[in-house]
This record gives C-alpha cells, sequence and structure tokens, in this order.
C-alpha cells in the first residue's frame, strides 16, 4: 500500500511583530514543520514500519526555501518527496480549492491508497484540504482523526474521530481514503542523526503546474486576503508590572483577596 | 437578493449551541440582501429539532429524515440535493469538528469557494466580506470572496443565539439516498477521560501550557496547585506528549471549566482552548508574549517569564 502524506511549511509569528500591507512582515516570520502534519507524517512511517504501507511519499505546495522542511519529513522515515511550486502562488492567499486541485493532480499521478493530512495548517487555519481532497478524487474520508487501526481488515480504516467535549466516535471507511490526522495520535519521533544524513540522499521533486497538467488560471484562488490587523482588544486585563518577583508579590495579594490560600 | 441555506447540527439527540448561532448568522446575511433564510435539519428528533429551531427570521425550515446521528456521506448528498434545489448564494455550516468532516467536501461538489472559521460576516456592497483568524489568532483579516455563491464555515460562539421564536414554513421531506455512496459508517461513541480529579468541580485551576517546554518543569506547577491549594489542568500538547492524562485537557476537545479563579501558564489562548475557560470567573495568565491571545479574555496578565514568576509565587504562599 501506497501512503501519501500533505506536509505543510507554515509561518510562526515572532512575539513582536509588525504588520506590512497585508501581511507580516517578513523579518518576524519563522518557518517551521506544520504540527499536526507533524503527525501524519509519523502514522505514515509507522505504517510502513509494521510492514503495511510500501512507499511513503510526502507532497508540500511550497517555495524552495519549504524543502529544508520537507526533508524532516524525508529524515522521518518518508521515502520521497515532491515540492510543487508556481510563481503565481507568491504572496496569494491559496484558498481550498487551489490547493485540493493541485494535490488532485499530485493524486492521479500517484495513485495512493491512503492520503494523510493535518487536521489544519497553524498559519492559514482552513482545516478543510484533507476533505475537500478526498471528495475531489472520489474517495472516502475521516476528518479530526485521533486513532487509527492500522490493519485495514478488509479494505476498510477504522478510525477514531475527536469529537468536542470529550467525545470520540469510532467511524470505519472504506478505503482508498484521506484521514486528516489530529495531534495525540502517535508520539511524533525526532528526526535522527542518521536520518537526517539518509535524507540528504532521498528525492524531493520539484514539480511545476505545467509538470502536473495544470496551468496558474486553473488554480486561481478565489479567496482574497484585503487586510490583516492586529485583533482589537477589547480585555480590560490588568497588567501587573515591575518585574517577576514584585508581579508574583501583587498577584499574589489579588488571588489572597479571592481566597485563595486563606487559612 | 441572497438567499441562505443554513445546516444544524446536532448530536445524540441534542441540537448544538452553534445551531442557534447559524440562524442569527444567516438572518443578518438574507437581510442584508432581502434574502430568504432556509434551515435544514437532517436526521434525529426531527419534531422537536423543527419546534426548537422555529426562530424569528427562519423562512422555512426542511426537516429530513434519514436516521438519527451525522453520517458525513448521508449529510453531503443531502445538503448538495437542498443547494441545487433552493439555489442559496450562501450555505452556512457550523466549523464543527463534523462540520469539517463534511462542509469542505460539499463546497468542492458545489464547485464552491469555501471559507473556514469564519467569525463574522457580512456583504460589502456586491460581494461577501469575512473575517478570519491566522496563525494562531494572533492577526486578524478580511478575506472577500470573489465570487457569487459560496459555503462558509462559521466558528461557534462568534454570534449570539437566535431565541425569539417564530413561525417559518416547515417542509418535511424523505431523502433518498444513493447507498452505494455511503461508504462510512458511524459505529459508536465513547466518552473519554474519567480519570482521578473532575477538572470541572475544581474552583481553581492551575493551568499548564506549552510554555512549560519539559516534562521534568512540570513539577514547578505542581507545587503551585498545593501552594494555592488548587487542581492541575492543561492545554492540548501537555496531554498530546503524554505528560497529563487527558482527564486534565481544558478546551474544545477536553472538558469545559468554569472556575472561580483559572491561571493559564505558559498558555497561547488557541481558540479552542478558549473554548473551554473562557467562562471562568477570573482568569490570570502568566505568559512572555505580550501579543499573546490569552491576554484578550485574561482579568490580569503577567508578561514575564513563567519560570521566574511561578517560584516567585510559590515562595509568597509558603512563607
Ligand atoms: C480540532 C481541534 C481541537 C483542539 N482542542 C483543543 C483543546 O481541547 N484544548 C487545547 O488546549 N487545545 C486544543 N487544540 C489545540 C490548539 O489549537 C492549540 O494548539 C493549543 O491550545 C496550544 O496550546 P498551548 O497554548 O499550550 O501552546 P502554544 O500555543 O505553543 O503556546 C505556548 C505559550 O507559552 C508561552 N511561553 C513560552 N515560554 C514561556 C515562558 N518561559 N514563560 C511564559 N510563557 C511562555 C508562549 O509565548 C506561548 O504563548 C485543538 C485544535 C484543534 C484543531
Amino acid at each position: 500500500m501506497k501512503v501519501l502524506v500533505t506536509v505543510a511549511e507554515v509561518a510562526t509569528v515572532e512575539e513582536d511583530f509588525e504588520i506590512d500591507g497585508s501581511a507580516i512582515d517578513e523579518r518576524y516570520l519563522e518557518y517551521d514543520l506544520n504540527e499536526w502534519d507533524d503527525y501524519a507524517i509519523e502514522e505514515g512511517v509507522q505504517l510502513a514500519e509494521e510492514g503495511v504501507a510500501d512507499e511513503v511519499v510526502a507532497v508540500t505546495i511550497g517555495p524552495e526555501r519549504s524543502e529544508e522542511t520537507i526533508r524532516m519529513a524525508l529524515a522521518k522515515g518518508a521515502d520521497r518527496a515532491i515540492r510543487i511550486w508556481d510563481e503565481s502562488f507568491e504572496d496569494t492567499l491559496l484558498d481550498v480549492a487551489a490547493k485540493t486541485r493541485i494535490l488532485e493532480a499530485v493524486v492521479e499521478r500517484e495513485e495512493p491508497d491512503l492520503v494523510l493530512t493535518g487536521v489544519q495548517a497553524s498559519d492559514d487555519m482552513f482545516s478543510a484540504t484533507g476533505v475537500a481532497l478526498a471528495d475531489a478524487i472520489g474517495v472516502e474520508w475521516a476528518a479530526v482523526v485521533n486513532g487509527l487501526d492500522h490493519d485495514f481488515e478488509d479494505g476498510v480504516a477504522s478510525v477514531r474521530r475527536e469529537l468536542e467535549g470529550g467525545v470520540e466516535e469510532l467511524t470505519d471507511v472504506e478505503l482508498p481514503a484521506v484521514l486528516t490526522i489530529q495531534t495525540g495520535i502517535n508520539d511524533p519521533r525526532y528526526a535522527s542523526l542518521r536520518g537526517i544524513r539518509q535524507a540528504q540522499q532521498k528525492e524531493i521533486a520539484a514539480t511545476s503546474l505545467a509538470d502536473l497538467g495544470l496551468d496558474a488560471s486553473a488554480v486561481e484562488s478565489r479567496l482574497r486576503l484585503t487586510e490583516m490587523y492586529e485583533p482589537e482588544v477589547e480585555s480590560d486585563a490588568t497588567i501587573i508590572q515591575g518585574g517577576p518577583e514584585d508581579a508574583a508579590v501583587q498577584l499574589a495579594s489579588v488571588l489572597r483577596e479571592k481566597g485563595v490560600g486563606a487559612e | 437578493m441572497t438567499d441562505v441555506l443554513a445546516i444544524a447540527e446536532h448530536r445524540r439527540g441534542t441540537l448544538r449551541d452553534v445551531s442557534y448561532e447559524l440562524i442569527t448568522a444567516g438572518r443578518e446575511l438574507a437581510e442584508e440582501t432581502d434574502g430568504e433564510l432556509h434551515l435544514a435539519v437532517i436526521g434525529g428528533h426531527l419534531e422537536e429539532f423543527t419546534r426548537l429551531l422555529s426562530k424569528e427570521g427562519v423562512d422555512v425550515i426542511h426537516a429530513v429524515s434519514n436516521g438519527e446521528e451525522f453520517n458525513h456521506d448521508v449529510y453531503t448528498q443531502i445538503a448538495e440535493g437542498l443547494v441545487e434545489e433552493i439555489d442559496p448564494g450562501v450555505v452556512l455550516v457550523p466549523n464543527s469538528v463534523n462540520g469539517l468532516d463534511y462542509g469542505p467536501a460539499l463546497a468542492n461538489r458545489l464547485g464552491r469557494p469555501l471559507v473556514s472559521d469564519v467569525t463574522d460576516a457580512s456583504f460589502d456592497g456586491e460581494a461577501l466580506s469575512t473575517t478570519r483568524e491566522m496563525y494562531g489568532s494572533k492577526v486578524e483579516t478580511t478575506v472577500e470572496v470573489d465570487a457569487e455563491r459560496t459555503v462558509v464555515m462559521i466558528r461557534g460562539g462568534e454570534w449570539p443565539s437566535a431565541d425569539d421564536s417564530g413561525d417559518p414554513e416547515i417542509r418535511e421531506r424523505d431523502a433518498s439516498i444513493d447507498e452505494s455512496a455511503v461508504r462510512s459508517t458511524v459505529r459508536a461513541f465513547e466518552e473519554v477521560g474519567g480519570g482521578d480529579v473532575d477538572i470541572a468541580d475544581a474552583e481553581v485551576l492551575v493551568s499548564v501550557g506549552r510554555g512549560i517546554d519539559e516534562e521534568e518543569n512540570l513539577e514547578l506547577v505542581e507545587e503551585l496547585a498545593d501552594a494555592l491549594d488548587a487542581t492541575l489542568s492543561a492545554s492540548r500538547p501537555i496531554v498530546d506528549s503524554g505528560w497529563l492524562e487527558k482527564n486534565r485537557q481544558v478546551g474544545q476537545s477536553g472538558k469545559t471549566v468554569t472556575p472561580k479563579i483559572y491561571i493559564a501558564i505558559g498558555i497561547s489562548g488557541a481558540v479552542q482552548h478558549v473554548a473551554g475557560m473562557k467562562g471562568s470567573e477570573t482568569i490570570i495568565a502568566i505568559n512572555t508574549d505580550p501579543n499573546a491571545p490569552i491576554f484578550d479574555i485574561a482579568d490580569y496578565g503577567i508578561v514575564e517569564d513563567l519560570f521566574d514568576v511561578v517560584p516567585a509565587l510559590i515562595e509568597e504562599f509558603e512563607r
């Protein structure tokens, strides 16, 4: 069985930052592997280690810079990687439909039996690409999966979906399928030194839209990010100042006033 | 004129709050363009649900019979059929775990753009304009939709619940489902948690997040909890790492808590965390990042390193 894992490099924002037009100024961004995708990679690699998967392929939509991140997936055990990029993606908010169309073309080429995605990307926070992709390629799916039975008996993936309020749903999903993976499903490994070395040898196939048989107009986003701003804080939080020790003393008196620690 | 179709949500026999919020959001959008608000409720106790959902501003309720519980294959099919018939400009779906399990598929099938996790929406001139957050809620964005027809997923808790009763037309329908396209089966539900404590009962919670960095450091907040005679709780990453049991997790997928005092230590205040603790009487946040969203809902904030503040606080209480 072949497993395709979608991996995103996400931008994280430093503590102090400035907004430049409708984006955060590049100076204040750091890039990292999307937290949810780390769990998806781990799930794929475990399937390979258990002999269930023959090949784990990581796919990312990202500029050249993101090869550093995709290499993490390779270092953790993915066999090879595909990186798709087009200049037209620069400075646009790729919407779910656009990402879906790109990944659909990848699935057509790779024909995986199982696609694993993260529940969400921590930067654009859409949480929707996996399920949209499943529908686009005409396979089953399950969203927010925090448990997966690796047996796949009778071609079925038995999953646990994490609903709100501490309730989990047990669902059977026919393969092939797309599962969006929730944190906590496993314990993602660190890349070993050996893994990191091996990753240097593995293939990252830089792929253009044309390679996928698409042109830029086919993946034009219908969402436009027109404004970005810091949320207006309605809070009237009292910020306790004066350095850590002094703040602790003041907080202690607030807490005591409210009856905490009173004997 | 833009008609709106909103799809209610229920689970295990109960309508979820977001259903009433969808009505408010839908009514606002429909009113802005003189459109109609259609509501769909799929499966479950239809009679009770339609009665409860008969709120002012709802023009039509489509009560679709099809079994007790949510199944995404069924929901997607039924919703697609309703959209084809009603042709609403906006389809509103809750941004819940189940909403995320069919909304994106529905949008794909309809060929419509999807805007998920929306906290505000309005027709700005002609175009639909939405508000979303990015980067772990550190920024807010305005996202405009370049299309006349969309699927919009709304975040729970952002619109008030509709409460005035109304008198909508009720259309009962039998769903004819293409069973060959139903390839997933919900087997059961399970409650998680249990364990030694119920954090929902605690009056004072010392809650720890990823800022604690390492498992060994948990001792420090345990000490603080002891000194304050408080109960220890946590954000999700602490539980994901296996450092604390699941029954200690506060948030959307954990417990909802409403203590007198909630002390958030090294917790950023992601929406899914806040969903579980915003009802606390007094919220105190200790975080090095002045822009952490937790400060938006805190009553008291300390912008310092927890490893400096917490020991000092323990000392204060142990003196
Ligand atoms: C479907 C779904 C359901 C979810 N359900 C839940 C849920 O039930 N509960 C939940 O909590 N999350 C839930 N999450 C996860 C949520 O999105 C966040 O990832 C999580 O809440 C972040 O936890 P955190 O605040 O501890 O970590 P982070 O967001 O990493 O924040 C750590 C904070 O610590 C601060 N910090 C770092 N070092 C220090 C220091 N030395 N001193 C002081 N401060 C410091 C940082 O400034 C930062 O603000 C869910 C997510 C999804 C997608």
